[in-house]
């Protein structure tokens, strides 16, 4: 190896340090925040690794009573709009892409580019009127507008690229085009499916406006809870981080499980919710 | 949901008795037409009814034709939130475009852990906005916090960060370019993948610098991928919402106060659902000239690479 090869690696590995530290150094100093007492979270300088873990800090926020509700409002609110969401969303970008609609996808467009909070704005109303404001329904149904967009337009992208052979045979051969899309098509888009799952649930997961405005005391999903959390019960920094970490650390964890789909639906279609 | 059900047997049923053809897919579509309908299309048309209306919760609503709309230029409240936001979007889109593209061309060279390091790397714009947000309300705290002692490291006087209305948006800035350069990192190295190796075997044998061949061979083949990025970044930025709202609610005093978070405001903190409907139209052309305008500016640039080019 030559001289000029050893500094490119080196120049090289210097730039990959740049380049990650500022994610890497930050949920690293989050967990730190999340294990030490007040002592070590006020302390000047700063400590790093505290002599004692607060693992206390864990323990109260998983013990509190209102935060298992909180837990299981959120898989219910994420669950049910990323099902439902498959449930339509997936024959519906079949549809579209084997009829080649593609301005249907304007709509879709339109979804990505409104504001959230615009949607709330009626919605909120309808709920009203129709006496569902006490419940997880309407969190569930706008949860839909963050969730449908994505599964429609990723399994757009994905049909297109699926092979017509087989499905037009099995068509000749008889078969309706429920079974054609059975039996052929899903198989086949196993993996476009799995991406369009994990994005839609972790937007879903993450989403935070809907909730401050639709959800009551018990139905508040984590994101809300945190933020409620903020701003009136708790006030010390070690509790607050470990709630902070525990809501987030679902996503953190498939975010390095499956990051390569992930990635292929991101670049794919770009897509985030609210 | 009962789409499904009626269009199921009747799809079922007629297609063996009638004789071969290409077969409808509009039975596919149906459910999520019912759907977008019901939560996306709906709610476009009630907002515009409803900003065509004086509408306040608890009170009978009037039909006010466009005073709603009148309203807004003579708001100072809302014409500041405009100003905000248009400076948070202008430097939410050019930090993440320039770290990005230098992240892209880092994670397109070849290392060992480059595929679990780019995960590592993508997780701030995977990650729970609001818990993302509340560390980063610490970091900022300008006694306790971290960064204040990282500054004094290298020797700069303590900042206010959040908590002063001069660098407020700067420092909203640094959190939102900390969690979607990622998404800019991603969509560039998608065109590195695509440049062909050609250009650069050649650059190396007349011995070009690592600047000139980014330059002159890298940048131009990117563009259109720096322009997509650069598009949502746009989009996103001037909806920022989250973060803005966990960090500062947009103070201290109103000083990041973007659209958005005026129009929460306005709708359902002072329930004037008539003029935030108002808002949230004019919000949403606001994006789609943006939109329309970076279109513009890139066809013509398009134009001018081609020209000279000839």
């Amino acid at each position: 190896m030559s001289l000029r090869q050893i500094l490119g690696k080196i120049g090289l590995w210097f730039a990959v340090f740049v380049v990650v530290s500022p994610a890497i150094l930050f949920f690293l100093w989050m967990a730190s925040l999340s294990v030490k007492f007040e002592v070590d979270n006020a302390a000047y300088p700063p400590v790093f690794f505290p002599e004692r873990f607060a693992w206390k800090n864990y323990a109260d926020v998983l013990a509190s009573n209102r935060f298992l509700t909180y837990f299981i409002n959120s898989l219910v609110v994420t669950g049910t709009a990323t099902g439902l969401a498959m449930l339509v969303g997936v024959p519906a970008g079949y549809g579209i892409a084997r009829m080649a609609a593609h301005k249907s996808a304007i709509v879709i467009l339109i979804a990505r580019i409104t504001p959230g909070l615009s949607y709330l704005i009626p919605l909120f109303l309808l709920f009203q009127w129709l006496g569902l404001l006490g419940t997880l329904v309407p969190q569930i149904i706008i949860h839909l507008v963050v969730t449908v967009p994505i599964v429609i337009w990723i399994m757009i992208g994905y049909f297109e690229t699926t092979p017509l052979e087989l499905e037009e045979a099995a068509l000749i051969d008889g078969a309706t085009r429920w079974q054609v899309f059975l039996h052929v098509a899903l198989p086949i888009a196993r993996p476009g499916l799995a991406v369009a799952f994990i994005l839609a649930v972790i937007f879903s997961w993450n989403n935070f406006v809907f909730g401050i405005v639709l959800a009551g005391r018990e139905t508040r999903t984590l994101p809300v809870a945190v933020y409620n959390m903020i701003s009136f019960d708790q006030l010390s920094w070690g509790p607050l981080a470990a709630a902070a970490l525990i809501v987030t650390f679902p996503v953190l964890l498939l975010t390095v499980l499956a990051q390569r789909q992930i990635v292929a639906g991101l670049t794919a279609g770009a897509v985030k919710g609210g | 949901m009962k789409a499904i059900a009626e269009v199921t047997p009747a799809a079922a049923d007629a297609a063996p008795e009638q004789e071969w053809r290409p077969p409808s897919y509009w039975p596919f579509v149906v459910p999520a037409l019912v759907v977008v309908l019901a939560v996306i299309v709906f709610p476009w048309v009630f907002t515009i009814w409803m900003s065509l209306n004086e509408w306040k919760v608890g009170s009978p609503t009037t039909f006010v034709g466009f005073a709603n709309y009148l309203r807004m230029p003579n708001d100072p409240r809302f014409v500041e939130a405009v100003g905000h936001t248009l400076l948070y979007t202008a430097l939410s889109v050019l930090l993440p475009l320039i770290l990005g593209t230098f992240a892209a061309v880092v994670f397109h060279a070849k290392f060992p852990g480059r595929g679990f390091l780019r995960g590592v790397f993508i997780m701030p714009m995977m990650a729970t906005p609001v818990a993302i947000a509340l560390v980063w309300t610490m970091m900022f705290h300008p006694q306790l916090g971290i960064l204040n002692y990282l500054l004094s490291l290298v020797g700069l006087p303590p900042q206010l960060w959040v908590f002063h209305p001069g660098t407020v948006i700067p420092s909203l800035v640094l959190v939102e370019t900390w969690q979607w350069t990622p998404l800019v990192m991603l969509i560039v190295l998608g065109g590195l993948a695509a440049i062909p190796t050609e250009p650069y075997e050649s650059a190396q044998i007349d011995g070009a610098s690592v600047w000139q061949v980014f330059r002159y061979i890298t940048l131009p083949l990117i563009t259109p991928f720096l322009f997509i990025a650069g598009m949502i970044r746009m989009i996103d930025a001037v909806k920022s919402f989250d973060i803005i709202f966990a960090i500062t609610q947009g103070g201290p005093g109103s000083a990041s106060e973007t659209i958005n978070l005026y129009l929460y405001s306005v709708a359902f903190i002072y329930y004037d659902l008539g003029y935030g409907s108002a808002i949230a139209v004019i919000f949403f052309l606001l994006i789609v000239a943006m939109a329309a305008l970076m279109l513009h500016l890139r066809q013509r640039t398009m134009w001018t690479e081609i020209g000279s080019g000839a």
